[in-house]
């Protein structure tokens, strides 16, 4: 013990940062503060460490090389002792750290730690999220297989439709004409050395400036945040009622820190790494790319912007939402901090949550997506065919062979992206039918020029039988004035 | 032992000292664009477009639409199979052809051809298009990409090299041409 102590005088007397380094242990900070709610910044930082060293662990392996790296990770996956392992590790590392990451985010916003004189802690932390999206959306290019090489078409078609720009945007983006060996390096580049080094930096200044302003106090409703009084307040808040840091806060950080580390390494262990999927080769067609998990409600809003409108919302939409949130500490900068008394900030957190939510949901289960393989995969519900006429058959066939079922399901299964067909007969009659298979419309393609008029007709008699037994089929009411058979 | 004349003079060495970092750091600047922005400088831009062989135009049949693939004219030795490109040949009566871009016009995934159907659909968002390329349903603004081509000594040749997006201007338009 004596000699340790030694040890920590002798590098002391050298280094000179004992005494700095108690002061922030020390530092005090408000009684109410050293709650389960303010765990969420330390333990981003927790994860980013742990990002850092598992990613360095992988480098070990990994080459960034178009040719090679798909095969380095089947390599780490299956040759390298545990080599799965620390690819899972970092793997959910990534996506917990994003989710630590925006469950903070919204925390310090309830909680108005934007406000004076916290609005650069804001602002920096603000740039922290996007470069945390930044790492999320490079590391999905490093696990270069079918998805990363896709996803990097969908980066390149969104850079094409800037004004001007876009070409010049599409070849600095790919680093050439294509996705190649440049394009991985370039992302390897971004991922390993000006992203990290730019974290690095950014949470060195937000973590320095939650040490020298004080953490943020526990908002209580009425007590409002005016720039001439507030760090007075804070002064005297301090003085009356504040703890040191360390030990009589730190331990909840220490323990919630640890309970997600504890996750991931669950996650990793149970779950496994992720992919990579198929070889990068785009001659491979028989695929269908998907992005990470929290990349999933950009992919759903894609499908669902109308076309016109798709190029503006996608370049202006992301610039507007950052100068929201860059302008939002100078906008309410002052005033009240409680959520007990700003609906509007809790309505907006919550509604900005359930639209994400809803919108990953539905890119989970992708209803927009034509299923490929329906036609020769999925078939007719044998309710569907028992006891119809040849003709009838006849008409299933056809909608199998022609693909209908890649996009309308029929008992539940097949493609989601046009309606339902199982009670299509109450809603078209046969007239509508024809039309509506020939002339196509509504987002349906036409296919006048692919079907026979025997196929045609044999089609449309088969979904004139599709509906629930009892009810009866949609018809023309004017047929019954000019007779049953279409003619006076 | 701060003279006045010996801070002006430590003055204005230290502007000098700053001034010759900034002229040096102006001048490696220039370099460094260059070299960051090389991949859109014209002078490597002009191999992105060459005539490359799909092989024999009989490996197509009359009629229909077939998958083929190319090495793109602009790679490196470490690109692997990035570097080969696939795009859908149409045949529509022996002697005309329309060559395709794999990547979908809405966000450039790779759309499948049916012929039964006689569509083209994306996997990612449902567009759909029909044979000769038109838009025929679905997310994209327009058709799909056509590269020109030509027929040389029976070799169905296109003129290819760079990944067509939605915004680029460089897109060739329907029909070139140089169509035979």
């Amino acid at each position: 013990m004596r000699l340790v102590r030694r040890v920590a005088e002798w590098l002391d007397q050298r280094l000179q940062v004992g005494r700095t380094i108690r002061d922030v242990m020390e530092h005090p900070v408000p009684r109410q503060t050293a709650s389960w709610w303010y765990v969420f910044g330390s333990a981003a930082l927790t994860i980013f460490v742990f990002q850092v060293v598992t990613g360095i662990l992988l480098a070990l392996i990994y080459v960034p090389s178009a040719g090679e790296a798909w095969n380095s990770l089947q390599t780490l996956n299956h040759q390298v002792a545990l080599g799965w392992f620390i690819r899972a590790l970092h793997g959910w590392g990534s996506n917990f750290m994003l989710a630590i990451v925006l469950i903070h985010m919204a925390q310090v916003f309830l909680f108005g730690a934007y406000k004076f004189p916290r609005e650069l802690t804001w602002i920096v932390g603000v740039f922290l999220l996007l470069f945390t999206f930044g790492m999320a959306f490079t590391g999905q290019v490093l696990r270069f297989d079918q998805d990363a090489y896709w996803g990097l078409g969908i980066g390149a078609s969104i850079a094409s439709r800037v004004p001007v720009l876009g070409s010049a945007l599409v070849q600095l983006l790919l680093g050439g004409p294509i996705i190649a060996g440049a394009t991985l390096s370039r992302f390897f580049a971004l991922h390993v050395f000006v992203i990290p080094g730019l974290l690095i930096g950014f949470v060195g200044l937000h973590v320095l400036m939650v040490l020298k302003l004080g953490i943020n106090e526990w908002p209580m409703p009425g007590r409002i945040v005016q720039r001439s009084t507030y760090l007075q307040e804070y002064h005297a808040l301090i003085e009356k009622d504040g703890i040191p840091f360390v030990p009589e806060a730190v331990w909840k950080d220490v323990l919630f820190s640890g309970f997600i580390l504890l996750a991931i390494a669950a996650c990793a262990i149970l779950l496994g790494p992720f992919g990579p999927s198929g070889q990068p080769d785009p001659t491979i067609i028989q695929t269908a790319p998907r992005p990470d998990p929290f990349f999933l409600w950009i992919y759903a809003l894609l499908s669902f912007l109308p076309p016109a409108a798709e190029t503006p919302i996608l370049l202006i939409g992301p610039v507007v939402a950052i100068v929201i949130l860059l302008a939002l500490p100078f906008v309410a900068g002052e005033g009240e901090k409680s959520w007990k008394r700003r609906p509007i900030a809790v309505l907006a957190v919550l509604v900005i949550a359930v639209a994400l939510g809803t919108l990953t949901n539905l890119g989970v289960h992708t209803p927009w997506s034509p299923v490929m393989d329906a036609w020769s995969s999925e078939p007719i519900p044998l309710a569907y065919l028992k006891g119809r006429a040849p003709l009838e058959y006849q008409g299933a066939l056809v909608f199998q062979a022609k693909q209908c079922h890649n996009c309308h399901s029929l008992g539940g299964d097949g493609g989601k992206r046009g309606p339902a067909l199982d009670r299509v007969a109450l809603r078209l009659t046969p007239n509508q039918l024809v039309r509506q298979v020939i002339q196509g419309g509504g987002n349906m393609p036409a296919y006048g020029k692919n079907l026979s008029p025997a196929e045609t007709t044999a089609l449309v008699k088969f979904l004139e039988t599709l509906y629930p037994p009892g009810n009866t089929p949609a018809r023309d009411a004017s047929r019954s004035v000019v007779g049953e058979s279409g003619s006076p | 032992m701060n003279s006045p004349g010996e801070s002006t003079r430590r003055g204005f060495l230290m502007k000098v000292g700053l001034l010759l970092n900034g002229v040096v750091g102006l001048a490696l600047s220039i370099p460094i664009l260059r070299y960051v922005l090389s991949p859109v400088s014209s002078e490597r831009k002009s191999g992105y477009d060459s005539w490359l062989s799909l092989g024999s135009s009989a490996r197509f049949p009359a009629g229909q639409t077939r998958l083929a693939t190319f090495r793109n004219p602009v790679v490196d030795s470490w690109d692997g199979e990035t570097g080969d490109i696939p795009c859908w040949v149409r045949n529509i009566d022996g002697k005309t052809f329309q060559v395709f871009a794999i990547n979908c016009a809405h966000l450039g995934c790779p759309v499948r051809w049916f012929p039964q159907s006689g569509l083209f659909t994306c996997p990612c968002h449902g567009g759909a298009y029909y044979q000769d390329g038109a838009r025929a349903s679905g997310p994209p603004e327009r058709g799909l990409f056509e590269y020109p081509y030509k027929i040389e000594d029976g070799k169905l040749l296109i003129r290819a090299g760079e990944m067509p997006t939605p915004g680029r201007a460089a897109n060739p338009s329907k029909r070139s041409a140089e169509c035979v």
